[in-house]
């Protein structure tokens, strides 16, 4: 279980760096989605992994902690306005600036 | 329980729900509005500021929930100080953005309100988690005004700013999920002691989220190598909005000092970091010399300015740990204020100049140039530190109390560089001109707010001593963290 969710995060994490550093405004929007996804995935096994147990004390012996799912509740929340937020930003760079390079330059004959 | 406290959160965030519901277009009124915000701040903050002058640290604890369990608020002697600073700058930079920039694009007040309610919560706030919740409340709404008004420039500049601010935040996640999983809390206060009891792997861990926890207010610092988003994002915003980012910088730098003050001055974390924070604020002031120099427009060098404050302020934290950080508080005063003073000025100029803006370079002469050329004049011996002005006093004050030869030379050289550039820019948007130019005369209300920006330095100058003594006084406070502690965590309310 900890294995796999190490891996999973692993994944994500670095596909997420690495499509943030491509040149092009659509594959970073893409990095930065799947990088708060692994950060998602980080904060909520931050309590301790456990399988079915309810996160409500008395109602099973050992209790699952709520705090990182408050928390996931939150970056997500958050995370999901900036990407909505970075997508306009980056058609707008597209209208004004004419082509979706992270730099405004124009196509380097598409080697980015 | 003092209710107060809260009002520095609650004003600005009312005032802007006011304004978004507001569906027609009634720019007097929204104006009112976010101006009568502004001065009620100021009041709630220079209120709170007496009450926290007496010493005594106040928990304002949200839907009663006693610390560690609910989020707290907790002023200080520091937060108080940069409440009271964020009023004293907004009310000016709003006054400016109140001449016309306001109305190059929607909502630009409601956001004005809603970037001040994240920096006074940021402030305020006694809570990592709610730390992170405030930055991304201050981030989303500089990212709109950032971008307000159009223009291909400023949508690069926004597109990065946004970018690495999103990093920066993943980063602070990861961060905050490390602090959670050792230590088993978020609240300040209650992670300061558990931290001490920390060994073993789990330490190991700390100490990852603590170095990933430098990058991040290092980010919002703008400290090196996280600095290049800053000159392009700062001279690309509209003035008023530029005057008020003077303060983000140092949003950074407090996260820095509180962190480090309550977790981080002894016990086994003690140094932490410390050594390449020294470095980097070191190569951030020497590169901020060669970007003021190389600065082809007066916004760039203003915003490089900014960065040499920022590395200045650093390298004091990370040398004498809590030491210098009286005087380093009064520098911190005297930087944001004179360069969001700057920031206003260099609008004006490059309105007085017509097509060439704030270029440095032969243009037309300002049409009734001569006030300006004063308060330019005013404005660019208090920045570089020459006597008589607060800049002067500030870096005296630092120098004082860092006695390191490095330190001292890059600060000296630093304001030769400062002197070299500031100089130059003068004398090529003043004097070196081609006849009457075509430009805008400044009217009353912008002169009215950079004079507010500016005379607070020869202000600062002439009660140095009592401001010393006042910065010195929070600074001791924060090197007692124990009064802090046991004020959130002993008996509560």
């Amino acid at each position: 279980m900890e294995l796999l969710v190490a891996i999973i995060i692993g994944v994500l994490v670095a596909s997420g760096v690495y499509l943030c550093l491509r040149a092009r405004t659509f594959p970073v929007v893409m990095g930065l989605t799947l990088l708060s996804y692994g950060v998602n995935v980080f904060l909520f096994s931050m309590g301790g992994l456990k399988m079915n147990q309810v996160a409500v004390v008395g109602m099973s012996p050992d209790p699952t902690d709520p705090l990182p799912q408050a928390l996931v509740l939150t970056a997500i929340v958050i995370g999901f306005a900036m990407t909505a937020f970075l997508v306009v930003l980056a058609l707008r760079s597209q209208g004004e600036l004419h082509n979706d390079h992270v730099d405004g330059k124009p196509d380097d004959g598409g080697r980015s | 329980m003092n209710h107060w406290i809260i009002a520095p959160v609650l004003i600005p965030a009312l005032a802007g729900m006011l304004l978004l519901l507001e569906v027609r277009e009634r720019h007097r009124l929204r104006r009112i509005t976010g101006l009568l915000s502004c001065a009620a701040m100021l009041a709630v903050a220079i209120f709170l500021g007496d009450q926290a002058w007496s010493g005594e640290i106040t928990v304002y604890a949200l839907g009663n929930w006693q610390a560690p369990f609910g989020i707290v608020l907790v002023l200080d002697k520091l937060s108080a100080l940069m409440l009271v600073l964020t009023a004293v700058l907004a009310f000016p930079a709003l006054l400016y953005a109140c001449c016309g920039d306001d109305r190059r694009g929607a909502n630009f007040h409601a956001l004005f309100q809603f970037q001040l309610m994240g920096i006074n919560g940021a402030f305020l706030t006694g809570d990592l988690f709610n730390l992170f919740v405030f930055f991304e409340v201050l981030l989303i709404a500089s990212y709109g005004l950032a971008l307000h008004g159009r223009g291909p420039e400023r949508v690069k500049a926004g597109l990065h700013y946004v970018v690495l601010n999103l990093v920066g935040s993943a980063l602070f996640l990861i961060a905050l999920g490390l602090v959670y999983g050792t230590t088993g809390t978020l609240n300040m206060a209650d992670f300061a002691v558990k931290a001490q009891e920390l060994t073993g792997t789990d330490a190991t861990l700390l100490s990852i989220a603590v170095l990933m926890l430098w990058v991040v207010f290092g980010l919002k610092a703008a400290l090196f190598p996280l600095y290049f988003w800053l000159p392009a994002a700062y001279a690309g915003a509209t003035a008023g909005v530029a005057a008020l980012f003077a303060i983000m910088t140092k949003v950074g730098f407090y996260a820095m000092v509180r962190v480090y003050a309550l977790a981080f001055a002894d016990g086994p974390f003690a140094g932490l970091g410390q050594a390449a924070l020294w470095w980097l604020a070191l190569v951030t002031l020497g590169l901020a010399c060669i970007g003021v120099l190389g600065a082809k427009r007066l916004g760039t060098l203003v915003s490089y300015l900014v960065v040499m404050s920022v590395g200045t302020l650093v390298a004091a934290l990370a040398f004498g740990q809590l030491e210098a950080l009286g005087p380093a508080l009064y520098y911190l005063l005297h930087s944001t204020l004179i360069c969001g003073g700057l920031f206003l000025l260099t609008d004006l100029i490059a309105r007085g100049r017509g097509e060439v803006a704030d270029h440095l370079q032969i243009g037309p002469a300002i049409l009734n140039g001569g006030r300006l050329s004063v308060l330019f004049f005013v404005a660019a011996i208090a920045v570089v530190g020459l006597p008589p002005l607060s800049g002067f006093v500030g870096k005296v004050a630092l120098l004082r109390s860092v006695p390191d030869t490095s330190y001292w030379v890059l600060l000296l050289v630093a304001g030769l560089c400062g002197l070299i550039a500031m100089s130059r820019a003068g004398s090529t948007l003043f004097w070196r001109t081609t006849g009457e130019g075509s430009g805008l005369r400044p009217a009353r209300r912008h002169l009215v707010a950079v004079l507010w920006l500016l005379v607070l330095s020869p202000l600062m100058a002439v009660y140095a001593e009592p401001l010393l003594q006042l910065t010195t006084a929070v600074a001791d406070q924060l090197r007692n963290p124990d009064l802090y502690l046991s004020a959130v965590l002993g008996g509560g309310a």
